[in-house]
């Protein structure tokens, strides 16, 4: 075992290594298109978001539709330490994702008491009265936003950061403590028999997943030069559920794949202009009629997958019925 | 005195207020209790609703009743086609991908709907004219539109529950929503069922949508997320599944709303509302009129 | 452990599809410097990063449907310079990243010369860095706030342009129409918490109108998705105000005026700029505009035959009379093409400065020049309505 990780460990840093390497060379030559840039960095936002979510819906299998609403704790707590009390930048993603962290403590303590749609709609209503607390404080500019956030996020920021992120929640998953989270969603009531403390991981999870988004927020606030309450209304959160269920619950490559696949769909369709919400709303529709369990299940992308899927096995989630 | 006519007052706006809300709620809670999906395009119903009414009335030329009954059969037939198409085949699905769905066929009604009718706001027409009916020496206003809401309410309240608790349609209703397989085994069409279901609660989003035309005036395709998101929580407030709980869960939130807006800073409002939702929630997780059920082993 | 194989290999997997999409075909394009085009180019390419999805997707497709018409005119005509105008049409779903990201995807994909939009001033906010850093002009017809064209150190931004009012101005001539015309004491304001339109006015007004003595007895807010407004307007109507100032949109405004009609407020109302549709009789009905005045750049009653064309080919076209943003966007439209011809080259820079040197355009919602701080200098009036609410003239204010 010991040494099918050390030889994975050293083949994750050659490969990321060189996507990173290859990627930071085209943009310090200038060759990288900006809009291509942009892309990129969402890209790997959206990841952070989806794959952090995933852990709780997935993963865990409690239903929060509120993930924007840390993502939104994220980016104001940081952009709050940029541009009010000049802290440097590694600091404000540490405090906004801590923040984050928090405020996904304390609201889920009391509300993963609750089951099923009653979460998710406790967690729907703790997204919107983050945004009315937003709204309300003018010190970090009200409805209208809180602008002249510095322009520091960067590819080597979101690479890292959305690096570190799978790896930690696949580590996570892996580990005693994600396997108790999975046993919570595979039959609540039998893990508890079992002797594991389902809140407790219920309330992990859902820490460890506001923690990341918290810092997808940061990045997200230092990329976009303004931020305001209403960027993270509760259709953002609906963005994020709907990469987790495409790409599969309880799949972090799914999650990978759709979080990538989504964020480019959005781009080539902004120059459809009027019909691009249909599309993307049809896309859905028949995604969801095709393949409910999203494209990878409850699977990871591997290469075995092609074969099992040649034989057409079906898939084994039995999550959130 | 003063004091007091002005909390009359806000009674009143909010009660006028949480009549639209528990309307959109009764839809909402009728399709929750037999499939348990949030159907979240029941606020894009409503607004299909109200856009049906607004070309019934300005280009047939329809009074104000036809103009109701059009939408609503309109709209029952839309409903119908909606759960066919797009919730049926989920049906054995995971709850989520169905609210996925749910949501691409929101999204779909509102932009396609743009497509159609323009993102400007219409102007409803006036059908039956305003009258201001006043208390206390012109001190508190309501106005008839307000009792003719109000009164709706009520009665389509009592409708669905004699539907529901006296009719066989609504017996095979409840006997779906206790057990599916339960009911297929006792001879009960459960589809036909599923399909009623979904037509009597779009055509009472459709209802909702012409009233709400006419008392606000405006009708915009983006115009059901927010009554719709709000009406969902009524209903959850009052114990999903429940009709009477529905219209008391819109009742509360509409006073709710009014006595924030009116006494504290209005801003604040809607997270004052969630705040009672999830306090609600968390002392009593099925709402106020739902039973607590023990989770057998 | 099925799952933790090959970890490595999925992640980079991930990330090359990841790239792969992200980066297809752009490494043959290595950004060239807007080239000096030697001959005639085939058309000049203007970007639109407007709202057409999202919150305020009624603004943004109100203002892009009034620049298209306005294109499809001056191509009609010839062009600019004998050159065909061309939009490129982006939805950036009202959302400030997606303005950022829009803005960036017009200027180095699509190599836009000139930028229009967005209409709302925090998704302006995110764009004028990219126009700024890009140099490639950038007008907004509808952003109010004061941040757009001046930085936060006084200093005008070079590539950003407006042509609406700023909100000081309109703020400063209803305060002051009510003081003097109305000789109200006391007023009150509402304010849609969520539109730096409606907060810069709101401001401005309470600024001017205390200053000039009066007195503001409540301050109230809502917010743009609210359609039932009774319960604030109780409380207002208790504090007694003389006037009421409401600085939002018509459809907001109407559904205001109804409402507090309704609840028994008839003293006046004042509005601004975004009063002016003609829904908003349909909404309010005649009876709740009496008392109501707006301050508005242009008045109905004017002939301007350039005023009457536009609002018959807009009906014509899209069914629906054009409102404010609407009329903006024509104007900005306008106003760009007429500082493309006087730059004799559609480049941003020549752009940007004839855009700087625009002086006494007439277009349909008055005479508009551009200042130092890149703000237009118009004329404003007062309208109020007659009995059946149709809107009559009321006062002039110059600048």
């Amino acid at each position: 075992m010991q040494k099918i990780l050390n030889k994975r460990i050293i083949l994750t840093i050659l490969v990321l290594g060189l996507l990173y390497g290859s990627i930071q060379n085209l943009i310090v030559q200038g060759k990288l298109n900006p809009y291509y840039e942009i892309n990129l960095l969402l890209i790997g936002i959206n990841i952070m978001m989806a794959v952090s979510l995933n852990l709780i819906n997935g993963f865990t299998g409690q239903f929060s539709i509120g993930h924007a609403g840390f993502m939104a704790v994220g980016a104001y707590t940081s952009a709050v330490l940029t541009v009010k009390l000049q802290q440097p930048f590694p600091l404000a993603i540490l405090a906004g994702s801590l923040a984050a962290a928090l405020i996904g403590f304390l609201i889920g303590l009391p509300t993963l008491r609750l089951k099923g749609d009653y979460l998710a709609i406790a967690t729907l209503g703790f997204g919107e009265i983050i945004k009315v607390v937003f709204v309300n404080i003018e010190y970090v500019g009200g409805a209208s936003g809180l602008s002249g956030i510095p322009h520091i996020t960067t590819w080597n920021w979101v690479f890292f950061l959305t690096a570190f992120t799978v790896v930690f929640i696949k580590n996570f998953i892996n580990s005693t403590h994600g396997r108790a989270c999975i046993s919570i969603r595979e039959d609540e009531i039998a893990a508890e028999t079992m002797g594991i403390n389902t809140t407790k991981y219920k309330v992990m999870a859902f820490t460890i997943g506001a923690f990341f988004a918290g810092a997808a927020g940061a990045l997200y606030a230092h990329y976009f030069y303004i931020i305001q309450p209403n960027t993270f209304n509760f259709l953002k959160s609906i963005d994020y559920l709907v990469m987790v269920v495409l790409g599969g619950m309880g799949s972090i490559t799914g999650s990978v794949l759709a979080a990538t696949a989504l964020t480019i769909i959005s781009a080539l369709l902004q120059r459809f202009a009027e019909i691009r919400m249909v599309i993307y709303a049809l896309l859905l529709i028949v995604i969801m009629l095709f393949r409910p369990q999203g494209l990878m299940g409850n699977k990871e992308f591997s290469l075995s997958i092609l074969e099992r899927l040649g034989r057409g096995e079906k898939h084994g989630s039995v999550s959130s019925k | 005195m003063e004091d007091l006519l002005i909390f009359l007052q806000q009674l009143i706006n909010g009660i006028s207020l949480g009549s639209i809300y528990a309307l959109i709620a009764l839809g909402y809670t009728m399709v929750y209790g037999i499939i348990k999906l949030i159907n979240f395009a029941h606020g894009d119903i409503y607004m299909v609703g109200a856009y049906v009414g607004f070309f019934a009335i300005t280009k047939l030329n329809m009074s104000f009743i036809p103009a109701l009954l059009t939408s609503m059969v309109l709209c029952s037939i839309l409903g119908i086609i909606i759960e066919r198409m797009a919730y049926k085949p989920l049906r054995n699905a995971t709850r989520i991908a169905a609210l996925i769905t749910a949501i691409g066929v929101s999204l779909l009604l509102e932009y396609g709907g743009m497509l159609i009718v323009t993102p400007q706001p219409r102007a409803f027409p006036e059908v039956f004219p305003q009258t201001k009916i006043s208390f206390f020496e012109g001190k508190v206003y309501m106005t008839n539109q307000q009792l003719v809401i109000f009164a709706v309410t009520l009665i389509l309240m009592v409708l669905l529950q004699f539907i529901v608790y006296k009719t066989k349609t609504g017996k095979a209703m409840r006997a779906v929503s206790f057990d599916k397989d339960a009911a297929l085994l006792m001879g009960i069409n459960i589809n036909n069922t599923i399909s009623a279901t979904f037509a009597i609660g779009s055509a009472l989003a459709a209802a909702a949508g012409v009233l709400v035309g006419i008392y606000y005036t405006s009708i915009s395709p983006l115009m059901g997320i927010i009554p719709g998101l709000k009406a969902f929580v009524a209903a959850v407030l009052g114990g999903i599944g429940i009709i009477p709980g529905a219209v008391v869960g819109g009742f509360l939130m509409g006073i709710i709303e009014a006595l924030v807006s009116g006494y504290g800073a209005s801003t604040w409002r809607d997270a004052v509302a969630f705040g009672i939702l999830i306090l609600i929630l968390i002392i009593k997780p099925s709402g106020i009129f739902g039973a607590n059920i023990r989770e057998k082993v | 452990m099925k799952l933790s194989k090959k970890v490595a290999l999925i992640l980079v997997l991930a990330f090359l599809v990841t790239i792969a999409g992200g980066c297809g075909g752009s490494k043959p394009a290595p950004a060239p410097a807007p080239a000096p085009a030697p001959e005639k180019p085939k058309e000049i390419l203007i970007g639109a990063n407007f709202e057409l999805s999202g919150n305020v997707a009624t603004f943004g497709i109100s203002a892009v449907n009034a620049i298209e018409m306005a294109f499809a005119e001056i191509n009609a005509g010839g062009g600019v310079n004998g050159i065909p105008l061309k939009l490129v049409k982006v939805d950036n779903k009202s959302d400030t990243g997606e303005a950022t990201n829009v803005a960036t995807k017009l200027i180095t994909q699509d190599k836009v010369v000139a930028l229009l939009g967005p209409v709302t001033s925090t998704n302006v906010l995110g764009a004028v860095p990219v126009a700024t850093q890009y140099k490639v002009p950038l007008i907004t017809p509808t952003g109010t706030n004061p941040k757009i064209t001046v930085d936060d150190s006084g200093k005008t931004r070079e590539w950003a342009f407006r042509t609406c009012f700023i909100d000081p101005f309109q703020g400063f001539v209803g305060a002051n129409f009510a003081i003097n015309t109305l000789k109200a004491k006391t007023a009150a304001i509402f304010i849609e918490k969520n539109s730096d339109y409606a907060k810069g006015l709101a401001e401005v007004f309470e600024k001017t109108f205390t200053e000039k003595g009066g007195k503001i007895v409540a301050k109230e807010y809502f917010v743009t998705e609210d359609k039932d407004f009774r319960a604030t307007l109780t409380k207002i109507k208790a504090a007694n105000p003389d006037v009421l100032y409401v600085p939002s949109y018509y459809e907001q405004d109407g559904l205001i005026a109804k409402q507090a009609r309704e609840l028994g407020y008839t003293k006046p109302i004042v509005g601004a700029d975004g009063w002016d549709s003609e829904k908003l009789l349909q909404i309010a009905g005649a009876k709740a505009l009496q008392e109501v005045y707006f301050t508005n750049h242009y008045s109905p009653q004017d002939t301007d035959p350039k005023l009457v064309k536009f609002v018959e080919n807009y009906k014509a076209k899209y069914g629906s009379v054009p409102d404010a943003l609407a009329a903006l966007g024509y104007d900005a439209a306008y106003i760009l093409a007429d500082a493309i011809k006087r730059a004799g080259a559609p480049e941003p820079a020549k752009i940007k400065d004839a855009l700087a040197a625009t002086k006494g355009f007439v277009g349909v919602t008055g005479s508009v020049s551009i200042d130092d701080k890149h703000n237009p200098v118009k004329g404003a009036v007062i309208i109020t309505f007659d009995k059946d609410g149709k809107q009559i003239f009321k006062e002039k204010v110059n600048p």
